[in-house]
């Protein structure tokens, strides 16, 4: 038996989350939506979601007690951070009027509005305005080779929908940008931690294959 | 290789059915709407919107049920409107698995409430849909299914909404919806050009070229339609060949 959990902070769409992962699992795997440190410590993987507002979802971290043990789960289990799950890795995001991040991955997350953009936001090539959110459906490029791209086409569109975007420092910490009038990283990790700024569980059979590939992952790069 | 335009089917559901009214009247079976979402599902749909239609308060219940049958099946985005009135409405309908929750008539009672909604769950899951009816050399807002009017200026209630929090739009045109004649591309456009989020143009839709006009001459970022693939006359894959002939980046 081996068991997932799904941390809870009580904003967004879990549901969906487990409800992929059971899709693609077969019988031995348990999923778990829990917010709670005790079943966190026993879970043999971690994923970590999350809509809405990242200051929220640092303050329900830390109101629920959780940052020690996500801490020790992000240096010793395999672990999957999906959308705010990616960014709250970075070192600080200026979303909620700048928030302190986990700085597990060198970088800043800022608006897409803000990023290389001064005042309207257009595509710089066609000079159509483009709309924040971003949302919908975009071509991820895989910059490096990742277990979690396994079977997972080069290009593929995956699903988006968020108006802050990270940006990796270190290039060795990034492994897909995705463009939308400047290109964003798209998915980002470290050892076992993996994230991806789309939607796995939105992503149809692509974001199928991705979930399939996390609860088969060893947790090394 | 940019963001995709969406095409996005629409399930008018009563009492957990798939109907289709025509401009309200002549509701048509059209299916049982698990069945119907998976198979737009395979046609490549890139999201699925509901509008619950049902009157009953116990028909509530059938919709979450149904919100979370469609869910554990079909890993796409769905969208979910009809009687959302209040916050609890927005975190049951999240809570089945929908990802996006739609606003019309409570938004216009009480606009407030989209800011409630939007800052508790976040400006992607909440749509402020709108119904519009050509008014003199503008367009008001209706509610309860058209037959009501505000006195509101659709554009200026489309800014308003994003101001108050509103992540997407979606817009339906009164006068064209039923009728297979086409979106209203005026209206379309001018939202379109209007607010910073993105807008789902809808209402009118009879044939695939109509789609088109919705993303090129509306300017719209996703494009909703109901009878032409319910009763099988084009399918969504028919729907992105067309648009991708005419030099819509789509999702195949």
């Amino acid at each position: 038996m081996s068991l997932v959990a799904v941390v809870n902070f009580g904003t967004g769409n879990l549901r969906s989350v487990q409800k992929a992962i059971e899709h693609v699992a077969d019988k031995g795997v348990r999923v778990i939506v829990t917010e709670k440190s005790t079943d966190l410590a026993q879970a043999d993987r971690v994923v970590f979601p999350g809509q809405g507002a990242i200051g929220t979802c640092i303050n329900a971290m830390q109101s629920h007690g959780l940052q020690e043990v996500l801490n020790d789960l992000l240096q010793s289990r395999p672990f999957l951070g999906i959308c705010l799950g990616l960014q709250a890795m970075y070192e600080s995001s200026e979303e909620d009027g700048g928030v302190r991040c986990m700085g597990v991955l060198k970088g800043a997350v800022e608006h897409i509005n803000v990023s290389g953009n001064g005042g309207g936001f257009k595509d710089p090539v066609t000079g159509i305005r483009l709309k924040v959110p971003h949302m919908g459906w975009n071509n991820v490029t895989q910059t490096k080779p990742h277990p979690m791209w396994r079977k997972i086409k080069q290009g593929q569109r995956f699903y988006f929908v968020h108006s802050y975007c990270a940006h990796a420092k270190d290039p060795a910490q990034e492994y897909g940008i995705t463009e939308y009038g400047f290109p964003f990283t798209a998915a980002g990790g470290m050892e076992n931690y993996f994230g991806v700024q789309f939607h796995p569980e939105k992503s149809q059979n692509a974001g199928l294959q991705l979930m399939k590939n996390f609860i088969t992952w060893d947790g090394s790069a | 290789m940019p963001l995709a335009k969406r095409v996005i089917p629409c399930l008018d559901i009563d009492a957990g059915r798939v109907v289709k009214g025509v401009r309200f009247v002549d509701i048509r079976d059209a299916g049982d709407p698990v069945e119907v979402a998976r198979k737009y599902d395979q046609q490549g749909a890139d999201e699925i919107t509901f509008l619950d239609i049902t009157a009953s308060s116990d028909g509530r219940q059938t919709m979450y049920n149904l919100v979370e049958d469609v869910a554990g099946q079909v890993f796409i985005p769905l969208t979910v409107g009809g009687g959302v009135r209040a916050l609890q409405d927005v975190h049951k309908l999240l809570h089945s698995g929908a990802d996006k929750v739609a606003i019309n008539t409570a938004a216009v009672h009480k606009p407030e409430f989209v800011r409630q909604a939007s800052d508790h769950f976040g400006v992607q899951c909440i749509v402020v849909a709108i119904d519009a009816k050509r008014v003199g050399s503008g367009w008001e807002v209706f509610t309860h299914g058209g037959r009501q009017a505000t006195g509101i200026d659709a554009i200026d209630w489309g800014r308003r909404m994003v101001e108050y929090g509103a992540g997407e739009i979606l817009l339906t045109s009164m006068d064209r919806d039923g009728t297979r004649d086409g979106f209203d591309l005026d209206l379309t456009r001018k939202m379109s050009d209007s607010v910073s989020v993105p807008v789902i143009a809808s209402g009118g839709v009879g044939l695939l070229s109509h789609l088109v006009d919705g993303i090129i001459k509306g300017g719209a970022d996703a494009v909703l339609a109901a009878s032409i693939f319910h009763f099988g006359e084009h399918t969504i894959a028919e729907a992105k060949q067309v648009m991708l002939r005419s030099g819509i980046e789509v999702r195949l």
